[in-house]
């Protein structure tokens, strides 16, 4: 998959986690991760969001920016997974 | 020698006696007759004075000095700030403030720090932006937080000394008998706290003593919290605090499904614990599923025909309601979560305010919470030993208070900590806590809203719930349901920075709080 427009998914709701995805030069996922939760947590939701996207194959570098309110991992999952789909206009659904 | 009205007394009795002999002398506090009536008495003998800052230069507070308030209106305070800005422009510096507590209104404090006005603070707890400086090392003195036995039997035993007590008080005469509610209901815009519970303390032992209140109301003043003789000085400001503000925060009335799930569990809890029986005794504390217990516990006791002899400490209007429904019998209150309860402590006579020490000094089997059965408390975090965490956030910033949290968990005869499982994504059953506020030998049983653990110390308790029905898990159990849902939390990083010191009731430390890393 290719990233051909910017999007988002999730909200800013506690227990949600909000995603930004766009395409930037540099090959790699770079993650910019706000946490109410960072101290505990910011490690271990920057590799959950890093692998997802790996998961999925997108080509090219990623800039993800995600606004975490006290997500699980399997939310921060669904709202990259979501972001990643809608950033690449696919439907191509793997779930 | 003769005295003053001629009568001979031998000076050899006096001297071994040690009295002195009348008319002779004279002891410079005593007054003269006064034949003015008491109406003329009452303007020319009154304690009032005309500003904050009138009363502090004759109480003659020095730089360096200890002065206290008490948090009677929690969230809805407004006297601490204003003295202390009266403080900061009369040009005091280094002053120390011991607050019976502190909240997310004193935040202005931060300034009084950074200008050097107030170099140490002792307190409960602290919240908010002041919290948050702390946390960040703003102080150089580490904070001091006591619980309320330990504040209390502290300044009794003159470890804690109060050089002058500014104390908000909703009614006071021109003597200085002041009370947090009003007998004369004719009287308008009284703002009613309820208890000056531990006001009262700071009033009998503080050197010199201000009412600051916004209520004159006719002398006497006759049912006081605080007595005319303790007190110095009265100045009238026009707002004291607001009183609709107190029950907000941890003292809130919760709707919240989660918390009352707790509740409704703890209650059964209790039933079925062996405690639950005619006479006894009980006391909620702050947190919106602990103060719920009430609404639970009243059912059963209707319905088993059982009585409460006995509640204690912070009181709401769900404990009123029980006492008018004539299954709680006496209120021992030493503090008003709401205005319901405040209003109570007005208007019934087995209502009855009791001060710090009364309530929870360490040091005297007289004190309320030794002959306490049941207390529910409150927890942010719980380690698998059943140590309690009620000061320090998930993120290791102050958020919190001690109250009477380790006091009445040791008093009390049933320990019942509530806390859900999990707040947010943040753990609350954990290995090890970050701050140690009541030991875990003194808790007894956890209740949150996936299951219940008994402390292995009590297996008589374990095995009087089992009997009903009732799952009871290991806490290790629920330490790994928690994580199984959150993860494993990284751990915290700090300086070696001290920036607060967590006392035990009896005056020694039992954790410290570092300075956190962002």
């Amino acid at each position: 998959m290719k990233i051909s427009t910017k999007a988002e998914a999730g909200t800013l709701e506690s227990g949600d986690i909000h995603v930004e995805v766009e395409s930037k030069e540099e090959p790699g996922v770079e993650v910019d991760l706000d946490s109410t939760v960072m101290k505990l947590y910011g490690r271990q939701i920057t590799n959950v969001i890093k692998d997802t996207v790996k998961e999925l194959g997108v080509d090219g570098g990623v800039l993800i920016t995600a606004t975490d309110k006290g997500a699980l991992d399997c939310t921060v999952r669904a709202r990259v997974k979501t972001a990643i789909y809608r950033a690449c206009e696919s439907k191509n659904y793997t779930w | 020698m003769k005295n003053l009205i001629g009568h001979e007394i031998p000076e050899q009795v006096a001297e071994h006696l040690g009295l002195g002999i009348y008319g002779v002398n004279v002891d410079p506090r005593v007054e003269g007759k006064d034949t003015a009536s008491s109406s003329e008495k009452e303007q020319k003998r009154s304690k009032v004075v005309g500003s904050i800052e009138e009363a502090v230069r004759l109480c003659g507070l020095k730089d360096g000095m200890t002065i206290s308030f008490h948090h009677h209106f929690r969230n809805g305070d407004h006297v601490l700030n204003q003295v202390m800005e009266t403080l900061a422009r009369m040009g005091f510096k280094n002053l120390r403030v011991a607050s019976s507590s502190l909240t997310d209104v004193h935040a202005p404090l931060v300034e009084h720090i950074k200008n050097g006005v107030v170099t140490h603070i002792e307190s409960s707890g602290c919240r908010g932006k002041l919290a948050d400086a702390i946390s960040h090392g703003i102080m150089d003195e580490p904070v001091i937080f006591r619980s309320h036995g330990g504040r209390a039997a502290t300044i009794a035993d003159g470890k804690l000394h109060i050089d002058v007590a500014f104390l908000g008080a909703p009614v006071c005469d021109v003597y200085g008998n002041a009370s947090g509610v009003c007998q004369d209901e004719s009287v308008e815009g009284v703002a009613e706290c309820g208890s000056l519970g531990y006001a009262k303390v700071d009033a009998q032992f503080a050197d010199k003593t201000i009412i600051l209140t916004n209520k004159i109301i006719k002398y006497p003043n006759a049912v006081q919290s605080i007595e005319g003789t303790w007190v110095n000085y009265v100045v009238v400001l026009d707002d004291i605090g607001d009183p609709a503000k107190i029950s907000s925060g941890a003292a809130r009335f919760t709707k919240n499904p989660r918390d009352l799930l707790i509740a409704e569990m703890a209650a059964k809890v209790i039933v079925n614990s062996g405690y639950f029986r005619n006479d006894f005794s009980l006391q909620t504390g702050s947190g919106g599923a602990s103060l719920a217990v009430t609404r639970f516990l009243a059912q059963y006791m209707r319905d088993q025909h059982i009585t409460a002899r006995f509640a204690l400490g912070g009181i709401t209007g769900q404990i009123v309601k029980l006492h008018e429904e004539g299954l709680i019998g006496t209120i021992w209150d030493v503090q008003d979560f709401d205005v319901e309860a405040a209003a109570s402590l007005r208007r019934n006579p087995s209502h009855h305010e009791i001060d710090g020490i009364l309530y929870a000094t360490p040091f005297n089997r007289g004190s309320v919470l030794n002959h306490l059965d049941v207390v529910v408390l409150s927890a942010l975090e719980i380690d698998v030993n059943f140590n309690v965490n009620v000061l320090t956030g998930s993120d290791g910033v102050i958020r919190g208070a001690i109250g009477g949290h380790p006091d009445t968990a040791k008093g009390a005869s049933l320990t019942v900590i509530v806390s859900p499982l999990i707040r947010g994504r943040i753990p609350c059953v954990r290995d090890r806590v970050d701050t140690i506020c009541t030991d875990g030998r003194d808790c007894d049983v956890l209740v949150t809203d996936v299951g219940i653990a008994v402390n292995p110390s009590r297996p008589e308790i374990r095995e009087r719930l089992s009997k009903v029905g009732l799952k009871i898990y290991d806490i290790h159990e629920l330490k790994e349901m928690a994580e199984k849902v959150v993860g494993k939390p990284d751990p915290l990083e700090f300086t070696d920075k001290v920036v607060a010191v967590v006392t035990a009731p009896d005056g020694t430390i039992m954790d410290v709080i570092h300075e956190v890393v962002d």
